[in-house]
């Protein structure tokens, strides 16, 4: 890498969470010049410019200065301006903070589409733990500068042992009565009572449904509601890192076909 | 090299588009020079009427003196450019890129020659329009026009640096004016010689600014020094080359800080 420093150049795109946008300049004009300081030139150039405006939707806004642009927008040229050379690793920092849920979800599928039908290995840090189980395909925790926990989404959430199950009784019941009810079932752990409400975490929401619903009413109790919810990243964030949200950092990746 | 050559002029056609999109700096910088010329150069009219004035018509006299003035000055705020690419995140995005590293610096420079030899022909106009005498025709007028653009890139050159340093505007802009100001009059530019106290004269003999207004002033006279003329410019080459090796090492030491 030190070595062949202008391979790597090429080879990487890089999206900086602060906008490296030219104000003073249109974004047609931002665009071709990234990509002449690339080596490209002529029709190639015309041709991939005014492919990435479109691709955008910034096709509009070409020639006009990018300081009359909306956030979105802005962030928008960013990304284009670091796919100009077709990089096969695209480095995004932060990428949707401070957008729109609109521009956010443009830039989501965007982002998507990179990934699965460019083959561009996306690299990308985020705060927002939605935006890294919707985008990543693997993820690592960073805390402090150091990866604290990495794998698959799914992974990292089967480790909190399954799915958390609230169930809402009619009457409040003896909670001993509850609680012999469902220590004998297999696969329903952490029982915890709080007036009508049951909390437990099973090893899995679909199976244990049935099986806890009845174990409660064989014995006569009565139930008014359930909910499962699967393991949120914010429950795997909150277990490794466990501290303020924002002192720390994720950085996951989600991975092209290579 | 031609690589760097490519690279350089693609900078410096970024700063002239930037330029062409805000026309109304081009009339500020020129409401100083215009100033000096018709205001100052009316109320010193007949200073050139005292023993030893080395010339008949104060206009003509005055109009290398503001020339070079303004160069110096207009090369001083290069630096702004500087900053504001740096704090837009432009600088750093380039710096990804595999642009070469000098045509950041050297376009900005090629940029500066371009405004001031620009500037400097507009200042001539104006003196002549007032009623200033040259001599020597387009040739004289070209020696004024190098003088002035070899200080220009001198103090374009201390002031990118200076703004790869300090990385603050304020800090610049005084910077510019503690040292710009005392120059222009610690020398020949609005005063003869034989009539300043010989503490100025002493100093002027070291003051590249003077070195301009003596070269440009000399090469518009009836018959030319030239031996004098080309000794001054080759001072003022060495000193721009000096400077622009100081803004060079300026931004690889900006480039190792990122």
């Amino acid at each position: 890498m030190v070595r062949r420093p202008d391979r790597v150049r090429r080879a990487i795109g890089c999206v900086a969470q602060r906008s490296g946008v030219d104000l003073e300049a249109t974004g047609h004009e931002n665009l071709a010049l990234q990509g002449r300081l690339y080596g490209i030139g002529g029709r190639a150039l015309k041709s991939r410019v005014g492919g990435l405006l479109e691709r955008f939707g910034l096709g509009e806004a070409a020639d006009r200065i990018t300081k009359t642009y909306s956030g979105g927008m802005r962030r928008k040229l960013d990304v284009a301006l670091g796919l100009v050379h077709r990089p096969e690793v695209l480095f995004l920092d932060e990428p949707t903070t401070g957008l729109d849920p609109e521009a956010r979800a443009d830039m989501w599928n965007e982002i998507t589409r990179l990934s699965s039908e460019e083959g561009i290995t996306v690299l990308l840090t985020t705060h927002y733990l939605e935006e890294a189980d919707r985008l990543a395909r693997r993820l690592a925790i960073v805390d402090s500068g150091r990866v604290v926990a990495a794998g698959t989404p799914d992974e990292l959430k089967a480790e909190l042992r399954g799915d958390a199950i609230h169930v809402e009784l009619g009457t409040p019941e003896p909670h001993a009565l509850v609680r012999d009810a469902l220590d004998r079932l297999q696969g329903v752990h952490e029982v915890v009572l709080e007036g009508r409400l049951v909390r437990a975490r099973v090893d899995s929401g679909a199976t244990a449904v049935p099986a806890v619903l009845g174990a409660l009413e064989s014995r006569g109790l009565a139930v008014a509601a359930v909910t499962i919810a699967r393991p949120s990243l914010d429950d795997v964030y909150l277990r490794y890192a466990g501290r303020a949200f924002s002192q720390a950092d994720v950085a996951h990746e989600t991975g092209g076909p290579r | 090299m031609t690589t760097a050559v490519a690279h350089s002029w693609y900078m410096t056609v970024r700063h002239l588009r930037f330029l062409s999109r805000q026309p109304w700096l081009i009339s500020i910088s020129l409401v100083q020079p215009v100033v000096w010329l018709l205001l100052f150069g009316q109320l010193f009219k007949r200073i050139v009427e005292i023993p030893g004035f080395a010339s008949g018509s104060y206009i003509t006299f005055l109009t290398p003196g503001v020339v070079v003035m303004t160069a110096m000055f207009s090369g001083g705020w290069a630096g702004m450019g500087v900053i504001s690419d740096l704090d837009r995140g432009v600088t750093d995005r380039f710096l990804v890129s595999p642009i070469r590293r000098g045509a950041l610096t050297s376009g900005m420079l090629a940029y500066q020659a371009l405004v001031s030899i620009g500037q400097s022909l507009i200042i001539v106009a104006l003196g002549l329009v007032a009623g200033a005498r040259f001599s020597n025709g387009a040739a004289g007028v070209a020696v004024l026009v190098v003088a002035a653009m070899l200080v220009n890139l001198a103090f374009a050159s201390l002031s990118i640096a200076l703004s790869l340093v300090i990385r603050k505007e304020e800090s610049v802009i005084a910077a510019v004016q503690f040292v710009a100001l005392p120059l222009t009059f610690l020398g020949a530019g609005f005063m003869t010689e034989g009539l300043m106290p010989s503490w100025i004269r002493a100093v002027a003999h070291y003051n590249p600014v003077n070195w301009a207004v003596e070269a440009g002033r000399g090469a518009l006279e009836p018959s030319p020094h030239w031996g004098f003329v080309l000794a001054r410019g080759g001072w003022l080459l060495a000193l721009a080359t000096a400077c622009g090796l100081l803004a060079t090492i300026a931004f690889r030491s900006y480039q190792r800080s990122v």
